[in-house]
C-alpha cells in the first residue's frame, strides 16, 4: 500500500468515507438539527472544533498510554476529554451568541455523544496516524459532516414547500433524502485511487 | 412521533405503571429504534447482516442493563453538576468490559463489528435511559427498562438486518434462503440500503398508525 498524501486522507474522509453518509457516524445531530441552514452550518463549524481538539489530545493521550501500557483506559479517557472540550464550546458560544446557543439547544451538549467524534480519536489510532495526519483526519471528517448537514438542511428548506403525503413526513422523509444523498456519494469511491 | 398519541402516554402515568408495563413499554410503545429513534448511528452501521445486528444489540442490552443498574444504585450519591460525566464514566467502563469480551468469544466478530463496539458509549439509546429513567427510580423497576429498552432495541437492530441480508445476499444468519437464481439487491448491503430500509420501516408504521379506524374490526 502506498504512502497517504496529507491530500489523500483529507479528500479520503470528507468525500469517499464520509462519515455521515458512509460511516453512519453523527447520524443524531444530523437528522436533528439539519431543519434550518443556518443553524447547519453553525453546528457543522461546532462539530469540526471540538474533533480537531480532540484529535489532537486524543494523539497524546494514546501516545501516554503507550507508554504506561494501559491500552484498557483508551476509550474512558477518550471520552473524558471530549467531554471536557465540549463544556469549553459550550461556555464560548454562550458568551459569543446566546442566539445561537439557544438555536443549538440541546444538540450542543449532545456533541459529547456525537459518534463522529469520537470514531475520529478511534479511527485515527487504529491507522497509525502521526500527529499532521491526525489533524488533517479529522479536520477532513469535519469538513465532511458540515458538508452533509449543509446539503441536508438546504434539501430539507426546499422540502417544507413541497406537497408531501402526511405520512411521509418526519424522520422517513429525512432518511429517504439521506439514502439518496448516500448513493450520490459513493460516485466518488473511486477519487485519489 | 410521540404527539400522535398523547391519550395513551398520559393513560399509562395517570394510572401508574406497573411492573410489567415498565418492560413491555421498550418492546413496542416506545421502542428505541422505530419510535424514538434513538441510537441511530450502530442501527445503521451494523445492520447489513443478522447476526452483526444481533451481536451489536445483546452487547448494547448488556451494557444498557448494567449502567441502568449502577446509575440507579449510585442515584443519591451523585452530585446533580457532574451526573453526566458520572455516567459517561459508567457507561465506558462496562463497554470496555464488552469489548475484551467479544474479543476473547470471537476475533472474527470482533473484526466485523470494528470501531462500533467502542462507539457503545456515545449510543444516546444508554445515556437517555440513564438520564431519563434510571437517575430517578429504584433498581428493579430500572432494571425492567433496561431489559425492556435492550431487547427492543435488539428486536429493531435484528428486524432491519434480517431485511437486508435476506434482499442483500439472499441468506439468513449465513444460511442460503432464497433460490439461487435470485439476484441479490447490492444497494441494500450498502450504507444507502441502510437508510432506505429505515426509511420504509418507518414509514409503514407510520402509515399503521394512521390508518382509518373505521376499517378494522
Amino acid at each position: 500500500m502506498k504512502e497517504e498524501s496529507l491530500w489523500y486522507i483529507f479528500i479520503n474522509a470528507s468525500l469517499i468515507n464520509n462519515f455521515v453518509l458512509a460511516y453512519f457516524l453523527g447520524i443524531c445531530p444530523f437528522l436533528g438539527v439539519s431543519g434550518k441552514m443556518e443553524t447547519a452550518t453553525k453546528m457543522g463549524g461546532a462539530v469540526t472544533f471540538v474533533m480537531l481538539i480532540s484529535s489532537m489530545c486524543a494523539y497524546g493521550i494514546h501516545a501516554l498510554l503507550v507508554v504506561l501500557e494501559a491500552p484498557y483506559l483508551q476509550l474512558i479517557s477518550f471520552i473524558v476529554v471530549i467531554a471536557a472540550t465540549v463544556q469549553l464550546v459550550e461556555m464560548f458560544i454562550k458568551k459569543m451568541s446566546l442566539a445561537l446557543f439557544r438555536a443549538l439547544g440541546i444538540f450542543l451538549p449532545l456533541i459529547t455523544t456525537n459518534c463522529a467524534i469520537l470514531a475520529v480519536a478511534l479511527f485515527q489510532t487504529n491507522k497509525g496516524y502521526g500527529f499532521i495526519e491526525s489533524f488533517v483526519y479529522a479536520l477532513g471528517a469535519g469538513a465532511g459532516f458540515t458538508l452533509a448537514l449543509v446539503l441536508m438542511a438546504g434539501l430539507r428548506e426546499e422540502l417544507e414547500l413541497a406537497a408531501v403525503p402526511s405520512v411521509v413526513k418526519g424522520t422517513a422523509l429525512t432518511l429517504l433524502i439521506a439514502g439518496i444523498l448516500s448513493l450520490s456519494f459513493m460516485g466518488f469511491a473511486g477519487l485519489g485511487s | 412521533m410521540s404527539e400522535h398519541r398523547p391519550n395513551k402516554t398520559v393513560a399509562a402515568v395517570s394510572e401508574g405503571p406497573t411492573a410489567t408495563d415498565e418492560f413491555i413499554k421498550g418492546l413496542w410503545r416506545d421502542n428505541p429504534v422505530f419510535v424514538q429513534v434513538l441510537g441511530m448511528c450502530p442501527t445503521l452501521a451494523v445492520s447489513n447482516t443478522a447476526g452483526n445486528a444481533l451481536a451489536m444489540g445483546l452487547a448494547t442490552a448488556f451494557v444498557l442493563l448494567m449502567s441502568n443498574i449502577l446509575v440507579s444504585a449510585l442515584r443519591n450519591f451523585i452530585p446533580r453538576q457532574v451526573r453526566i460525566a458520572s455516567y459517561i464514566l459508567i457507561i465506558a467502563t462496562f463497554v470496555t468490559m464488552v469489548d475484551y469480551a467479544i474479543q476473547a468469544i470471537s476475533v472474527d466478530l470482533h473484526k466485523s463489528l470494528g470501531a462500533f463496539i467502542s462507539l457503545i458509549v456515545v449510543n444516546c439509546l444508554i445515556l437517555s435511559r440513564a438520564e431519563a429513567f434510571a437517575a430517578k427510580n429504584n433498581v428493579g423497576k430500572s432494571m425492567l427498562d433496561a431489559l425492556g429498552m435492550g431487547l427492543g432495541f435488539t428486536l429493531g437492530l435484528f428486524s432491519l438486518g434480517a431485511i437486508r441480508e435476506i434482499l442483500g445476499s439472499g441468506s439468513l444468519l449465513g444460511f442460503a434462503l432464497l433460490p439461487a437464481n435470485f439476484q441479490p439487491w447490492i444497494v441494500m448491503i450498502l450504507p444507502a440500503g441502510g437508510f432506505f430500509t429505515l426509511a420504509f420501516l418507518l414509514l409503514g408504521i407510520n402509515a399503521w398508525q394512521h390508518r382509518p379506524k373505521n376499517t378494522t374490526p
